[in-house]
């Protein structure tokens, strides 16, 4: 489902040339779940970029159900977001002025779907903000609130569900609530890359990969 | 790829995504209320001042129409008074009158200005004798166009003997002074082009005058005559004891009536049967010509009204002309600040909705669709705030003014144009935040975060 194939990135920093992946090399096949774990400036979150089609690669070839997206135009390279990726934040990122309904639906701009409606209320009675429905994030807790990022996440059946650090902020109880819908998504065939600090979120998945400097030092299964 | 730009069908009454944008500005702009404070109060300020001047000139123009009539009337009463005035004071206003022969064809008269019938000179001295009280000062004349051989000019020789005394009443200071014996008076024209003074000694037909007066200027065929005293141009003109008009100035009518001349021309005829009696100029005449100069000086005191007035509205267009563009480009750059605010407090929400996979031609629209719908409220408030303050402005200026129906300044015309203005002033105002958020780099901004 989504593959690295040396796919290098440079960015230019005031002291010079910083190489945040460097002939990173990397796949997660559909209907699994893997972690990528490493120290703060490891080059996580680039690479959760690079594979949420959202920053383009220096070097090397990202494919996401055998697809290029930075082959594609603007407008066309953000459909095929709405169509294949979903997100899951550490800081939500839920739009403020929305109510729960209204943030879960959010994607169906993007990608009008004829059932929208039925999937958002359906992903809401999955993770429990039935009560929660009118409310706006404010109103919400940081549970609720990545619940609700989360329901966002899946409400146009994407491929790839990409989360960073998406426990970062929550109890256990309520990680317990995300991690384990991420694993479910995978069991029901999707594919999803997980960047965490967490040892405990990174339990849920089934390959752990460490990066290190920008690179891929250690797998672990 | 085509394919997957294709948009499935929409369910009935599920908003389509445009819809969807224009419902998320609507409640953006509830949640950040700072922000729509301040963009509102920009449109309102910019609005406000155009339909406040534009109030305040219709103000002035129904002020101006109000004062106008006022003045108006004040005038129509001041002249129906005069009017009424006139008609008093000139009730006892004199005739001047010339009594002719009765044979003088009076076409020939208006023509040559002179009769060239006779009567007796005594006719003169009857009448003055008679105890006719409406006529006054009659002076016999003799006067006919000649030849003044001695200076090849044509002149109206006039000969005049002055008045007549009446001889039952006590003397009166004469209107006209008799010409002396042996002198000539003469009119402007000819004593400045033949060079004649006071003095002078000058020959007429055969016989010397000393020139006794010389009349100024007087624009009529007096500045063309020579008076003589009336022996001697009955001389000269060979019609001794004869005259052809008496000039009876002065004449009195007493009470009131239509016919006053009628009575007058009665009272002359029963004394001097051989006669006619004409009107030299009426009092018709006098009173329409006061009236003329009465409306004359109304009109221009209307004219004068209305210049000031418009005088004054043409500086207040003038001073409109150079604030209300200022007020517009300050109000523009406050929007766009708004706008620029409003993008930077934005920042992750555009990074999401682009990670979500909105284009960016939809976040152009969400942006600008919030700057549309405060164009409207602003320009719906800022029509109302301006036509509040034109209308307090107005009556602070000019003074309790009748605008008639209140409808008079809730034009809705102007409303219509409030708002052709402020929604296309806050779209383009806020275009370039809108682009801005736009070209935002969402991986820059979740990168970050």
């Amino acid at each position: 489902m989504l593959e690295f194939n040396n796919v290098s990135k440079t960015f230019a920093g005031p002291a010079g040339e910083v190489r945040a992946i460097r002939d990173l090399t990397l796949s997660v096949p559909a209907g699994q779940f893997v972690a990528v774990q490493g120290p703060s400036g490891s080059g996580k979150t680039t690479l959760l970029l690079m594979a949420g089609a959202l920053l383009q690669p220096t070097a090397g070839e990202v494919l996401i159900d055998g697809q290029d997206p930075y082959r594609l135009g603007p407008d066309r390279r953000s459909l095929f977001r709405a169509e294949h990726i979903g997100f899951v934040f550490q800081q939500f990122h839920l739009v403020p002025y929305l109510n729960v309904l209204e943030n879960v639906l959010a994607p169906s701009v993007a990608r009008p779907l004829p059932d929208a409606h039925e999937r958002a209320r359906e992903l809401i009675q999955r993770f429990n903000l039935n009560h929660r429905i009118s409310h706006v994030p404010a109103e919400l807790s940081t549970g609720e609130r990545q619940r609700v990022a989360l329901a966002r996440a899946l409400l146009n059946r994407p491929k790839l569900l990409l989360a960073d650090e998406p426990t970062g902020n929550l109890d256990d109880e309520n990680a317990r609530v995300v991690l384990d819908a991420m694993r479910d998504f995978s069991r029901d065939g999707g594919a999803v890359l997980l960047v965490t600090h967490d040892a405990q979120a990174a339990g849920y998945a089934q390959r752990i990969v460490r990066l290190s400097d920008g690179m891929a030092v250690g797998e672990t299964a | 790829m085509t394919d997957q730009l294709a948009q499935p069908p929409r369910r009935r009454g599920r908003p389509s995504p445009w819809g969807q944008l224009l419902r998320w500005a609507l409640r953006e702009m509830l949640h950040r209320k700072g922000n729509l404070a301040s963009a509102l109060l920009a449109v309102i300020v910019a609005v406000g001042s155009v339909v406040g001047a534009w109030t305040l000139l219709k103000v002035h123009d129904a002020r101006t129409r109000q004062v106008l009539a006022a003045k108006r009337a004040q005038l129509q009463k001041t002249l129906a008074a005069m009017k009424d005035n006139m008609r008093k004071s000139t009730l006892k206003l004199s005739f001047n009158l010339v009594i002719l022969p009765k044979g003088q064809n009076l076409r020939d008269w208006h023509t040559k200005d002179y009769a060239d019938t006779y009567m007796p000179e005594e006719y003169a001295s009857r009448l003055a004798n008679s105890r006719i009280i409406t006529v006054r000062h009659l002076l016999p004349v003799l006067q006919q166009k000649i030849k003044w051989p001695e200076m090849k000019r044509t002149i109206i020789l006039v000969g005049t003997r002055g008045e007549i005394p009446k001889l039952h009443k006590p003397a009166r200071k004469p209107l006209v002074q008799p010409v002396p014996p042996g002198t000539m008076v003469l009119g402007y024209e000819l004593h400045r082009t033949l060079n004649l003074k006071v003095g002078d000694k000058v020959r007429l037909m055969g016989r010397e005058f000393t020139i006794h007066k010389c009349y100024r200027q007087r624009g009529s065929k007096d500045d063309i005559t020579v008076w003589i005293p009336l022996h001697e141009a009955q001389e000269l003109l060979n019609k001794k004891g004869l005259i052809n008009g008496i000039l009876a100035l002065e004449c009195l009518c007493f009470g009131t009536g239509p016919d006053l001349l009628g009575r007058v021309r009665a009272d002359v005829a029963k004394i001097l049967p051989d006669t006619q009696v004409l009107e030299l100029a009426s009092k018709a005449l006098a009173r329409a010509e006061a009236r003329l100069a009465v409306r004359r000086e109304a009109r221009a005191a209307l004219q004068r009204e209305r210049r000031s007035r418009a005088r004054l509205r043409a500086a207040r267009e003038r001073f409109a002309g150079i604030l209300i563009p200022l007020v517009l480009a300050g109000c523009a750059v406050w929007i766009a600040f708004s706008g620029f605010s409003n993008v930077r407090e934005r920042r992750a929400e555009i990074g999401i909705l682009r990670a979500l996979g909105l284009r960016s031609s939809q976040i152009m629209v969400l942006f600008l669709s919030k700057s549309a719908l405060v164009g409207l409220l602003g320009g719906v408030l800022g029509f109302l705030v301006g036509v509040a303050a034109g209308g307090r402005l107005g009556a602070a200026l000019e003074g309790r003014v009748d605008i008639g129906s209140p409808g008079e300044l809730f034009d809705p015309v102007l409303l219509l144009l409030a708002l052709a203005v402020a929604t296309p002033l806050t779209v383009v105002a806020g275009w370039v935040p809108a682009a801005l958020a736009a070209r935002q780099d969402p991986a820059e901004v979740l990168g970050r975060e």
